[in-house]
């Protein structure tokens, strides 16, 4: 078949909900406000480890309003059937109001549901909890580990033994929160044993799948209903136990419950960037070419369950040359919730102290940063053997450079001022996965020439329902405004997770199918038609460009959607699309080069970072306009990394002491200056049929490296946690 | 910079730069600069009971209503008249998502209470717009980007409005400042910044 | 959140009847709502005093300004006159929360600000402020943004106003009423250190009421400005805070104001700072070694002691701003 003209995909396409988003209109979880809806509140249990003794709830109960207050006391048991297919963790996840045990800070032990908010939630304020405490473990370097996850090529023992140079460093990364601006909401609603529930999800099925396993009901029974996801960023990707609360609650209410987590909940209610401590020695000749790396890590986890991030220990294997690698990850249970995975989830902790040290063994060495990366581009992926579908490193290098004007860096620390304000530039690599997922995409076509196009899959803000209309549109040869793209619903046919930037390659080609198939028909229609204009053509060379079909290099042959199908008495053609990753022959990740310039206050400590360029190759890029803001969108999020996010947990009784938005600092527009995004054009075919490699979370990984190097070469000083803090600086 | 602060006029006075509704309050007290005056009338009886009358305008449109004494403006705004646009991020004033504009000045609905807004007038997001006419600041934030995932955006709208009627968009830097109160952790900084000096520019 | 009776003053005098009963003043409310909504505060009745007349500015034939407790802080910071006369406000002010908040809350509700500290805001933390005897979890907790400067065995909560801390450096007076009629406090005497009872923040009478702050006539040309020293740029807290307002004739400094935020549990008068500074000819060295003395007294604890030198130097380099390096 010919190649369908580009005319949507590539161009600065506008936001297509965008009007809904702008005037309020779009309906996010929280929004939903059916007449008879009932409101929830949860109470949190006070300590961290222990048994409740008791549980008073008279008060509560006597407040106008109040229709139940479940706990442990009075709950149903619960069947929670397996459910590993949706993110489920090893060990076993938490059963809310089973039984009297605390497993962590905020754990929830009871619930109120009410006729209002108001009364809701000051019946909660009522419920009286007491406790036997037990002593409780919630820092990540004193606590017992499990047994580590190994990995290990050549010697590296040795290697390091006998390097010219070696470093030995210890980092640490802090917890940090996802944050996403919605808190987490569900509303749910039982018709008999139907259950329809309005969430906050990053992937419907999973709220399905976790929901049906814990009341122990058919899959099919459960309808799950997200159209517009308020930022997630990883932690609406897993079904946690606020849902189960929501829908027990509805069920024993006898009416549609509204549960919407507080601010201060989200911070043990749902999971988080765990906290970690990294060991890297590294050692190389006096070149700078790398001989060995020995990584030693510590994560936090819950003692309920095991989360272990897989992406963590894949840099250390593939991102140099590296002859020599050995990896320890230990995960440490602690009396906490479960941990999850947050935008670039691994990979952004492992470049933290891998880049790092690279820019110390550069100063080392008296060897430019970038200069001594070059020197250690492998030629293939040392952890697998197989060639690199593309990397395009050099060049991510070599344009940032030129870009941001490197050259006019002096290699000296502390050598360049501006008034108060030393100046450093810094520079580290970013590097993810590729993840594609199976999936499937409805897609109808009717005769107006306008196309329906649905997946079960979700948008949580970088543009799925732009972009997947963008691809739909060349596809079909029609117009974006012509394309309506539905997501976010249980009924619609079946999509990965909306997360692991695995939406657009997955998504993105399993529409691109569908939409061919359904173009195909149409051509298939036309040129077996004696009364079309294309009977008689080649199907082959037929394509189809702003509704109408036509012979490829004879435009005047040819007929639009509407004729063909008015003529042939269809209302409408359809097709379903699917998609099913290739094995894959070849290491496929998305790369980027990040660059920093800060201005820290030489006198007070201050970081204010001055201008960032992200250059990117991340494949073939199908919406240049939102493609650019998920890359700011990654800077910004990475400057809070580098220099604010960090929730502090008092570990006498493991209470999070920053549970909100005015302690944990995230940040403001006043802390965000020039931001600048470069994607290399080109595609990757190996990857996926549409070409791309993903671009949500490499965006993220590298920035708070760049910005910590940027801040040595502005102070002379090494700062190996995260964030970077006044008082480091001093 | 610190500024020289000369002596003023002897007597010189200021009226601060009081919105309608405060000026009114301030005008209809003179006199009442010191608190010694105690003159004034006896206080209306106390509404005994946890619920309280309040009649305001939203968008244009009247409601006259019985609130919880307890209920904020943005719960009144979402639970009970419908207008689900402005958005609770942190209930806390900690976030910006729930702005609105009360008397043409942007506040936080979240501390809001309710039941002291008699007479009020309240512009939430779902008010800007001039029927199919979108707001010049709802506008530039789709032609320049300034969105990703939309929950803060209702909220940075309405701020961003606020920002203009009081002049505070003369430099990128002034907007990024005046622009803090609203958190965007998708990381739209950028562009909100340059959406609010478009509709600035077109004012 | 409690349920509470409301209540809407028309005047001073109905207010101060509310107040009398109990009643709880609530003016901008952006302090009293959040914490009510913690259940940190719970009034069982709220007199809105927003009719209350108490929205003006007035300014002395020698400079002095009254700034009614009503005002905004948005409207205080962008005054003429405040501007002009004592920049050093405008900018604490301005420096303070966010647009959205300023156009709320008042100047009499700022000086009313409570802690930050994250054990009073959590009602199931010891907390002596919020449940006096039940001990101070944040003096074992973490408290790097807690008091090194008026801290005691009971309480290490920082206060959490910037204006406070301009208003303290340009000895300001609080006007109060009460049913026994008006005075005038120092803000000084006005914010109470916590000592045994750090529940008791003010030196306010049963059922009092701020009127509004005298800033009094201080010798012209006087020069003044605040620094903001935090972990983001805006929308925060204070790390440490400078307010400084210096006069000088001949050369010679004659007047030195100068007070520090973020670092006390009080706004921080640096009296030994001004001590040094009078008499003297600016100079870079004149001003670090006034800074020196910023941090006397001051307590560190387990997570903050990096405030003693971040004050001095926050102290010095606004020293240097206000008062040049001639």
């Amino acid at each position: 078949m010919s190649p369908q003209p580009q005319a949507a995909v590539g161009r600065p396409v506008s936001r297509v909900e965008g009007r809904l988003k702008v005037t309020g209109q779009a309906k996010y979880a929280a929004d939903q406000t059916a007449s008879g809806t009932a409101h929830a509140a949860v109470v949190d249990s006070s300590i961290a480890r222990g048994r409740i003794t008791g549980l008073d709830t008279a008060a509560a109960e006597a407040c106008p309003g109040v229709l139940r207050v479940i706990s442990h006391r009075n709950a149903p048991t619960l069947p929670y059937l397996p459910n590993r297919g949706s993110l489920n963790l090893p060990g076993e996840r938490l059963h809310v109001f089973q039984d009297d045990r605390v497993l962590f800070h905020g754990q929830p032990v009871a619930v109120v549901v009410a006729t209002t908010l108001e009364a809701a939630q000051h019946a909660a304020s009522l419920v009286h909890v007491q406790y036997t405490a037990e002593p409780s473990a919630t820092d990540l370097t004193s606590a017992p580990a499990d047994e580590p996850t190994t990995y290990a090529r050549g010697d590296a023992a040795a290697a390091l033994a006998s390097a010219a140079v070696r470093l030995d460093l210890t980092y640490r990364l802090s917890r940090m929160h996802h944050n996403p601006m919605e808190p987490h909401a569900i509303v749910t609603r039982w018709d008999g044993a139907e259950l329809t529930v309005w969430d906050k999800t990053q992937w419907v099925q999973s709220t399905r799948d976790e929901l049906a396993a814990v009341f122990g009901i058919n899959p099919a029974s459960v309808r799950v209903i997200s159209p517009y996801v308020g930022g997630a960023f990883g932690n609406a990707a897993r079904c946690w136990p606020h849902a189960t609360i929501a829908a027990l609650a509805a069920r024993e209410a006898g009416r549609p419950v509204k549960l919407v987590l507080t601010r201060r909940q989200l911070y043990f209610g749902v999971g988080y960037r765990p906290a970690y401590e990294y060991r890297l020695s590294i050692g190389s000749d006096l070149q700078g070419r790398l001989t060995a790396s020995v990584h030693d890590l510590r994560s936090e986890t819950s003692r309920y369950e095991t989360f272990a991030e897989r992406g963590v220990l894949v840099p250390g294997r593939m991102l140099y040359t590296t002859p020599n690698v050995t990896q320890s990850h230990r995960t440490v249970p602690l009396d906490v919730n479960t941990p999850t995975p947050m935008r670039g989830p691994g990979y952004s902790t492992a470049a933290f102290p891998i880049e790092s040290a690279v820019d110390e063994l550069a100063h080392e060495l008296g060897i430019d940063p970038i200069e001594l990366r070059r020197r250690n581009e492998p030629e293939n992926d040392q952890a697998s053997g197989l060639p690199f579908s593309t990397r395009r490193l050099r060049e991510c290098y070599t344009v940032g450079a030129r870009e941001f004007g490197w050259n006019r860096r002096n290699p000296k620390p502390r050598t360049t001022r501006d008034g108060d304000w030393l100046i450093g530039m810094g520079v580290a690599t970013a590097v993810y996965d590729t993840l594609r997922a199976p999936a499937q995409a409805h897609v109808r076509l009717d005769a107006r020439g306008t196309a329906v196009v649905e997946s079960a899959t979700s948008d949580m803000g970088p543009g799925t329902y732009t972009s997947m209309s963008q691809v739909a549109a060349d596809a079909l040869g029609i117009d974006v405004p012509q394309v309506t793209f539905r997501l976010g619903d249980t009924t619609l046919p079946q999509a990965p997770v909306h997360g692991g930037s695995l939406t657009m390659a997955s998504i993105g080609s399993t529409v691109q199918d569908g939409c061919d198939r359904v173009r195909q028909q149409a051509i298939a229609l036309a040129v077996g038609d004696e009364r079309s204009p294309l009977y008689g053509a080649d199907p082959a060379a037929v394509v189809v460009y702003d509704g109408r079909l036509h012979v490829k290099g004879d435009p005047a042959r040819g007929e639009t959607y509407r004729q063909l199908l008015t003529r042939n008495d269809r209302t409408h053609l359809e097709a379903t699309g699917s998609y099913t990753p290739a094995q894959s022959r070849a290491s496929m990740h998305a790369y980027g080069a990040v660059f920093a310039e800060v201005a820290v206050d030489a006198r007070l400590g201050m970081v204010r970072v001055r201008r960032m360029l992200g250059v990117y190759d991340a494949g073939r890029i199908i919406s240049p306009k939102l493609a650019d803001s998920q890359a700011i969108g990654g800077m910004v999020g990475g400057i809070g990394a580098a220099l604010m996010e960090h929730t502090v947990t008092d570990h006498r009784d493991g209470r999070i002491v920053n549970a909100n938005l005015a302690e944990y600092l995230v940040p403001v527009n006043a802390d965000v200056p020039a931001l600048k995004a470069i994607y290399l054009n080109g595609r990757d075919d190996q990857a996926d049929p549409i070409g791309v490699k993903g671009l949500g979370e490499v965006v993220l990984v590298g920035v708070a490296p760049a910005v910590a190097n940027a801040v040595f070469h502005a102070t002379g000083r090494r700062v190996r946690h995260l964030p970077i803090a006044p008082e480091d600086l001093l | 910079m610190p500024i020289e602060s000369p002596v003023p006029a002897a007597g010189e006075e200021y009226p601060a730069g009081l919105s309608r509704r405060t000026f009114i309050a301030a005008t209809a007290a003179a006199g009442g600069a010191t608190a010694s005056g105690l003159l004034a009338e006896p206080a209306e009886a106390a509404e005994a009971a946890e619920n309280g009358r309040v009649s305001l305008t939203v968008n244009g449109a009247r409601h006259a209503t019985t609130v919880d004494n307890r209920t904020s403006l943005l719960d009144l705004l979402r639970e009970h008249l419908g207008l689900t646009g402005s958005k609770k991020g942190c209930n806390a004033g900690a976030c910006g998502a729930c702005t609105v504009l009360v008397d043409g000045r942007r506040v936080v609905s979240c501390l809001t209470l309710a039941v002291r807004l008699n007479g009020a007038d309240v512009t939430t997001v779902e008010g800007l717009a001039d029927g199919d006419l979108l707001h010049p600041l709802q506008q530039a934030f789709i032609d320049q980007d300034a969105l990703q995932c939309g929950f803060c955006t209702p909220g940075q709208i309405v701020s961003g409005v606020g920002c203009i009627r009081e002049g505070h968009t003369g430099s990128r830097e002034e907007i990024r400042e005046w622009m803090s109160g609203n958190i965007c952790r998708c990381g739209c900084y950028p562009k909100i910044v340059r959406a609010v000096e478009q509709a600035a520019g077109r004012k | 959140m409690y349920p509470f009776t409301f209540t809407t003053a028309r005047d001073t005098r109905a207010a101060l009847e509310a107040g009398r009963n109990g009643g709880r003043y609530i003016a901008g409310g952006t302090t009293l709502v959040d914490l009510m909504r913690e259940t940190v505060e719970r009034p069982g009745t709220l007199v809105d005093i927003s009719p209350l007349p108490l929205r003006f500015v007035t300014v002395t034939a020698r400079g002095g300004v009254r700034i009614g407790a009503l005002v905004t802080m948005t409207d205080a910071a962008a005054h003429p006159a405040i501007r002009r006369l004592y920049p050093v406000v405008s900018a604490a002010l301005e420096l303070s929360a966010s647009a959205q908040l300023r156009n709320m809350a008042t100047i009499g509700g700022n000086i009313m600000q409570r802690t930050r500290c994250t054990y009073f805001r959590d009602v199931t933390a010891a907390c002596n402020k919020r449940d006096p005897g039940s001990g101070c979890a944040a003096i074992g907790g973490f408290n790097r943004t807690h008091a090194i400067l008026g801290t005691s065995d009971a309480c290490v909560a920082t206060h959490p106003s910037d204006l406070a801390v301009a208003l303290t450096a340009l000895d300001a007076k609080v006007r109060l009423a009460g049913s026994s009629g008006t005075r005038s406090v120092a803000i000084a005497d006005f914010l109470l250190l916590p000592g045994a009872t750090p529940d008791r923040e003010q030196a306010l009478r049963p059922g009092e009421l701020i009127t509004a702050v005298d800033i009094p006539a201080h010798p012209r040309p006087l020069r003044s400005g605040y620094l903001k020293v935090r972990d983001r740029q805006s929308y925060e807290f204070a790390l440490a805070a400078a307010a400084v307002a210096l006069h000088s004739s001949g050369g010679v400094i004659r007047t030195a104001k100068v007070a520090a935020g973020g670092v006390g549990t009080v706004p921080w008068r640096l009296s030994a700072v001004e001590r040094h500074l009078i008499g003297r000819r600016p100079s870079t060295r004149l001003w670090s070694s006034a800074a020196e003395l910023a941090a006397e007294g001051a307590k560190p604890l387990t997570h903050n002691r990096f405030k003693i030198e971040l004050l001095q130097r926050t102290v010095e380099r606004e020293l240097r701003i206000v008062g040049g390096t001639a």
